[in-house]
C-alpha cells in the first residue's frame, strides 16, 4: 500500500510543480490544490497505514482490543484539509479580484506594486 | 497555574470578537486599545512568573504531555510575548487615526487582534502541529489586513504575498507529517528527546532543511524573501508596521526554536547553511534597499537585511551569539515598527513616501525629525542606541568564534544601512519640499497628533532606554540563550521528567 501511495504523492507533486511554474496565476492555484493534497497524503502515509481496522473500541472495553489504525494522522489531515480549504477559497477570490482590478492573470504583467524602472533618456 | 499562560492567548481572540461586534461605531477601536493594554498586563504577569520560576508549562485540557497540547514559556517566549503586546498596543493607538471608517467597518480591528492572537500562540505553543495552526491563524488574518481596501497595488502585492506564503505552509505541513512518522510524537520537547534515537539521521537533516525553507520563507531570508518587498509597502501604515515588527520575527523565532531544540544533531551541516543564508540575506537586503527611492520600500528591504543578523546569531550557535540574536529580535521589533509608523506620519504631512516628492521636515517638523533620528540610527547601529549593542554583541560573538568573514560582512552591512538611513534623512528631512510647502505637524488636528505621535514617542523612548541601560537586557538575553542551548529545563517543564 505504501509504495502505491508514495508514487501517487510523487505524481501529484510533479503535476503541481508543473502547474505552479506557469505564469497564469489560476494554474498556480490549481497546482496549490494538488500539492496540498499531496502534503495531506504524506502525513497520512508517514503516520503508518493499517488496512481494514478502524480505531473503534468495542462496547464494554476500555481500550482497543486488536491492532487498529492510528487515528492521529487522520485528525491532522482533517485539520489540514479544513485550513487548506479556507486558504484556497481566499486565494481563488483574490485571483478573481486581481483579474478584475488588474485586468490580467499573468504574474509577469502584475507590476503595479513594483513597477519597472522607467527607461532613462539617452544622454 | 495554567491561566498565566492561557490569558495572553485567549485575550486577543475575545477582543477580536468584541471588536467585530462593535465595528460599526467608534467603540471598536477603543475596545482594541483597551484589549491590547490588558494583553500587555497579562504578558508582564507571564514574564514575572517566568523570571521567578524558570520555564513555565501547562497542559491544555488536562491531557498530559506528549498527548495533549502543551503551552510553554521560557525566557525567549516570554520576552517575545511582551514585545508583541507592546507593539500591538502602540499600533492599536496609532490605528485610532490611521485606519478610516470603511476599513473599520470591514472589521480591521477584529482581524488585527486575531493576528496578534496568532502571533502570541506561535510564541507560546510547545506542539509542532499547534504551531502550524497558529501560523495559519496569523496568515489568514494577515491576508485580510493586507488586501483590505483593495487598491491595485494592494491586490498586486497580495497575490505575491499569498502565493509564496502558501508554498511555505505546505512545506511546513509535509515536514510535520514526516517528523511525526519518524518519532511518533508532535510535542516539540518529546521530538527533541526521541529524534536522536532515530536510525536514519540523514533523513533528519532532510527534514531539517524542509523546516528551514518553510520558516525561511516566513522570516524572509535570502533567497526566499521576494514576497516581502512586493507587499509591505502597499497596505495601511499601521498594518505595515505590525507586519514589519512581528510577522517575519515569528519565522525567526520558529527557526531559533527548532534549530536549538530539535535540529541540533548535525550542527556542522545545518548551521553552516544558516551562516551562508545569513550573510547573503544581510547583503542582498541592504543592496536592495540602496536601489529604492520610496521610504516604505527602503524600510521593507531593511527588514530582510536585519533578519540576516538574527540568523547569523543562530548560525554561530555559541551562547554569546544566541544572546545577540535574542537581543537583536527585541530591539528590531521596536525599531522597525516605529519606523513604519513614522513613515505614516511623514506621508500624512507631506503627501507621499516617495523620496523625490517630499522634503522639508527637518525645518518644519523638527519633533518628527528627532523621533525619526532615534530608531533610524539605532537600526544603523550608532552608539549608544540599542542597535549598536545588538550589533556589538553579534560581532563580538563572531570574532570570538573566529568567524572573521561573517563579522566583516555584518560591519559592512551596518555601514550600508547608514547610507540608506542618511538617504531618507537627507531627502525627506533636510532638503526643502519640492513644491515649496512647509509640511508641519500642525497640519494635523490635535487628536490626530496625539494618536499618531504618542506610540512613536513611546517606542523611541524604549529604544533609548535599551540603548542607555543595555546591561539588564543583555543579561536577560544571555540567560535566554543559556536556556535555549541547554534545553533540559524546557524538556523537564514540558514532559515532567528529567531528560
Amino acid at each position: 500500500m505504501e509504495p502505491l501511495l508514495a508514487i501517487t504523492i510523487g505524481i501529484l507533486v510533479a503535476a503541481a510543480v508543473y502547474l505552479m511554474l506557469a505564469r497564469n496565476v489560476l494554474r498556480f492555484i490549481f497546482g496549490l490544490v494538488l500539492i496540498s493534497n499531496a502534503a495531506n497524503l504524506t502525513i497520512f502515509v508517514a503516520g503508518g497505514l493499517t488496512a481494514g481496522a478502524p480505531p473503534l473500541i468495542p462496547a464494554g472495553a476500555e481500550a482497543p482490543v486488536d491492532l487498529v489504525a492510528n487515528a492521529l494522522p487522520q485528525a491532522l489531515v482533517l485539520t489540514a484539509i479544513v485550513i487548506g480549504f479556507g486558504l484556497f477559497a481566499f486565494a481563488l477570490v483574490l485571483m478573481f479580484r486581481a483579474y478584475t482590478t488588474l485586468g490580467t492573470l499573468y504574474s509577469d504583467d502584475m507590476r503595479v506594486a513594483e513597477p519597472r524602472p522607467e527607461p532613462k533618456d539617452a544622454p | 497555574m495554567s491561566w498565566t499562560l492561557a490569558t495572553p492567548l485567549v485575550l486577543p481572540f475575545l477582543v477580536a470578537v468584541l471588536a467585530f461586534l462593535t465595528r460599526s461605531g467608534p467603540a471598536g477601536r477603543w475596545v482594541s486599545v483597551a484589549g491590547n493594554a490588558l494583553l500587555l498586563v497579562a504578558s508582564i504577569v507571564l514574564m514575572t512568573r517566568v523570571l521567578d520560576h524558570g520555564v513555565v508549562a501547562a497542559q491544555m485540557g488536562g491531557w498530559g504531555a506528549p498527548f495533549g497540547i502543551t503551552l510553554v514559556a521560557d525566557y525567549l517566549s516570554a520576552v517575545m510575548v511582551v514585545i508583541t503586546a507592546i507593539t500591538s498596543l502602540a499600533v492599536s493607538v496609532y490605528a485610532l487615526t490611521d485606519v478610516g471608517g470603511r476599513k473599520e467597518h470591514l472589521g480591521y480591528h477584529a482581524l488585527f487582534n486575531v493576528l496578534i492572537g496568532g502571533v502570541v500562540g506561535a510564541f507560546l505553543t510547545g506542539d509542532l502541529f499547534n504551531l502550524y495552526v497558529w501560523f495559519e491563524v496569523m496568515l489568514i488574518s494577515s491576508f485580510g489586513l493586507l488586501v483590505m481596501g483593495g487598491t491595485r497595488a494592494q491586490i498586486d502585492g497580495g497575490v505575491k504575498y499569498v502565493t509564496l506564503n502558501l508554498i511555505s505552509t505546505i512545506l511546513f505541513l509535509s515536514g510535520i507529517g514526516l517528523i511525526y512518522g519518524m518519532t511518533g510524537t508532535l510535542n516539540m520537547a518529546d521530538i527533541a528527546r526521541t529524534l536522536p534515537q532515530v536510525e536514519n539521521q540523514g533523513l533528519v537533516s532532510v527534514i531539517a532543511m524542509m523546516f528551514m525553507v518553510a520558516f525561511g520563507v516566513k522570516a524572509a531570508v535570502f533567497p526566499l524573501f521576494f514576497w516581502l518587498p512586493a507587499a509591505y509597502h502597499t497596505p495601511a501604515f499601521s498594518v505595515s508596521a505590525v507586519f514589519a515588527g512581528l510577522l517575519t520575527k515569528v519565522g525567526v523565532y520558529a527557526l531559533i526554536r527548532m534549530f536549538t531544540l530539535v535540529f541540533d544533531g548535525d550542527v556542522a551541516f545545518t548551521h553552516t547553511v544558516l551562516l551562508w543564508v545569513a550573510a547573503l540575506t544581510m547583503v542582498t537586503g541592504v543592496l536592495g534597499a540602496a536601489a529604492q527611492s520610496d521610504m516604505r520600500k527602503i524600510l521593507s528591504f531593511h527588514i530582510v537585511s536585519q533578519i540576516g543578523y538574527m540568523i547569523m546569531g543562530l548560525a554561530l550557535m555559541t551562547p554569546l551569539a544566541i544572546a545577540g540574536a535574542v537581543f537583536y529580535l527585541v530591539h528590531h521589533i521596536v525599531v522597525k515598527a516605529n519606523l513604519f509608523l513614522i513613515a505614516g506620519v511623514a506621508e500624512r504631512i507631506t503627501g507621499s513616501t516617495e523620496l523625490s516628492r517630499i522634503g522639508g521636515m527637518y525645518k518644519s517638523a523638527p519633533l518628527l525629525a528627532v523621533l525619526f533620528f532615534v530608531p533610524a540610527f539605532s537600526l544603523a547601529g550608532f552608539p549608544p542606541l540599542s542597535g549598536f549593542w545588538a550589533k556589538y554583541v553579534l560581532v563580538a560573538a563572531a570574532i570570538e568564534d573566529s568567524g572573521w568573514i561573517i563579522a566583516a560582512v555584518a560591519l559592512l552591512v551596518g555601514l550600508l544601512t547608514i547610507f540608506s538611513m542618511t538617504k531618507i534623512w537627507a531627502e525627506a528631512f533636510w532638503k526643502s519640499h519640492p513644491e515649496g510647502t512647509n509640511p508641519a505637524l500642525s497640519l494635523m488636528t490635535q487628536s490626530e497628533r496625539r494618536h499618531l505621535l504618542t506610540p512613536i514617542a513611546a517606542l523611541a523612548t524604549m529604544t533609548l532606554v535599551i540603548g542607555f541601560y543595555p546591561e539588564p537586557f543583555v543579561t536577560f538575553a544571555k540567560d535566554a540563550a543559556a536556556q535555549l542551548l541547554d534545553p533540559s529545563a524546557y524538556m523537564q517543564a514540558v514532559l515532567g521528567v528529567p531528560s
